[in-house]
């Protein structure tokens, strides 16, 4: 008897071959998926305009002639940064003497909100302690502009050009990596436009 | 005993019950009812950006209270929901809704496991029509019924043998 006419047909070999891939496809997703780090989310304002906001002055900022200690117009006109900090945050602490020594070695000015102040006085006794490196320091207890920029977490930084759109944001405390490999040589770049 | 049990047991489910409820605080809840409850329901589909895990209405985080008393705030001013869940993506990208929404760029997120086990279904129906074919296969190797001729052959080989065996021949 002729067996061999029995056995099936020889398997494909693609067939065999699709878990493998299936699995390739997979491994890839995962490998991408699971080592973002899902607190650094890409900000969805970006090369947008900046939000229509305006925050009153901390205490011991007020100047009469603006109305406001912080608002939209003042991101228009020059590249400018935002700082977002508040008492409370360490990192910030870990980033204030940067931001003292970009204020001495830079000609960015760097405006700020202070986010979510308990009381009046923390913002500015803060600032009193460590140094001022602001321009314009508006009181946001409330999130009002954080939430319109998106605001996940202090400190956080945006550039903002000279058409007062959103064109970067960083997330985390800024140092001199930072500074010299992105946000400068970005805000260089803005400024020619 | 069983009392005090029974108090302890109240006391602790008290505790877990209100523990798990919700976050909003007195002073945030809205006086109309049927604003407070869109609301809330608004609230619970908004992740929270500090506790992601979390939906607004659920956490502690002061960044969700504040998200919150801005739900609340555009509720009374006259928004619907639909235009306050667009603020708040449009501040924070789909990210914040805890159920992403249908669009091309979710599709395989929304259909992928239905693809999967479709796929599954097709390779199981490919594999059972196979077998199937196989034994149809080996049913139409299995030989003829035994012409009579061939019968009596094998009946007188079965009869030497047991002869053989019998007589005691060697195997």
């Amino acid at each position: 008897m002729p067996l061999d006419q029995t056995r099936q047909p020889p398997p494909k070999r693609l067939l065999f071959l699709l878990p493998v891939a299936v699995f390739g496809v997979l491994a890839v997703y995962f490998a991408v998926g699971l080592t973002k780090d899902s607190r650094r989310l890409e900000s969805v304002l970006i090369n947008t305009p900046a939000a229509d906001f305006q925050l009153p002055a901390i205490k011991g900022r007020a100047n009469p002639d603006r109305e406001w200690g912080l608002e939209t117009a003042d991101f228009k006109g020059e590249v400018t940064l935002l700082n977002v900090f508040g008492s409370w945050c360490i990192a910030c602490q870990v980033e204030h003497p940067f931001l003292m020594q970009l204020k001495q070695t830079s000609d960015v000015p760097i405006h700020a909100i202070d986010w979510r102040e308990e009381d009046l006085d923390a913002g500015p006794n803060w600032l009193k302690h460590y140094g001022d490196p602001y321009a314009l320091v508006g009181d946001d207890p409330v999130s009002k502009a954080a939430i319109a920029f998106g605001v996940t977490g202090a400190p956080e930084t945006f550039i903002v050009d000279k058409q007062g759109v959103i064109r970067y944001r960083h997330i985390g405390p800024m140092n001199a990596e930072v500074w010299d490999d992105t946000i400068y040589p970005l805000v260089q770049e803005l400024r020619k436009q | 005993m069983i009392a005090r049990r029974f108090l302890i047991g109240a006391m602790l489910a008290w505790t877990f019950a209100t523990a798990t409820a919700f976050a909003v605080e007195p002073d945030e809840m809205l006086d109309d009812p049927v604003l407070e409850e869109r609301a809330r329901e608004i609230s619970a589909g908004l992740r929270c950006l500090v506790c992601q895990n979390q939906s607004i209405d659920d956490s502690n985080a002061q960044l969700a209270k504040d998200l919150r008393v801005l739900v609340r705030e555009r509720l009374v001013e006259g928004d619907s929901d639909e235009q306050v869940l667009d603020y708040v993506v449009s501040r924070y990208g789909d990210f914040v809704l805890l159920k992403p929404p249908m669009k091309p760029s979710t599709y395989l997120l929304w259909f992928g496991p239905i693809l999967i086990v479709a796929l599954g279904i097709l390779a199981l129906i490919a594999i059972f029509r196979q077998r199937g074919a196989a034994m149809i296969a080996v049913e139409s190797l299995a030989p003829a019924a035994l012409s009579d001729d061939e019968k009596n052959r094998l009946a007188a080989l079965l009869d030497e043998t047991d002869t053989i065996d019998k007589t005691g021949g060697s195997a």
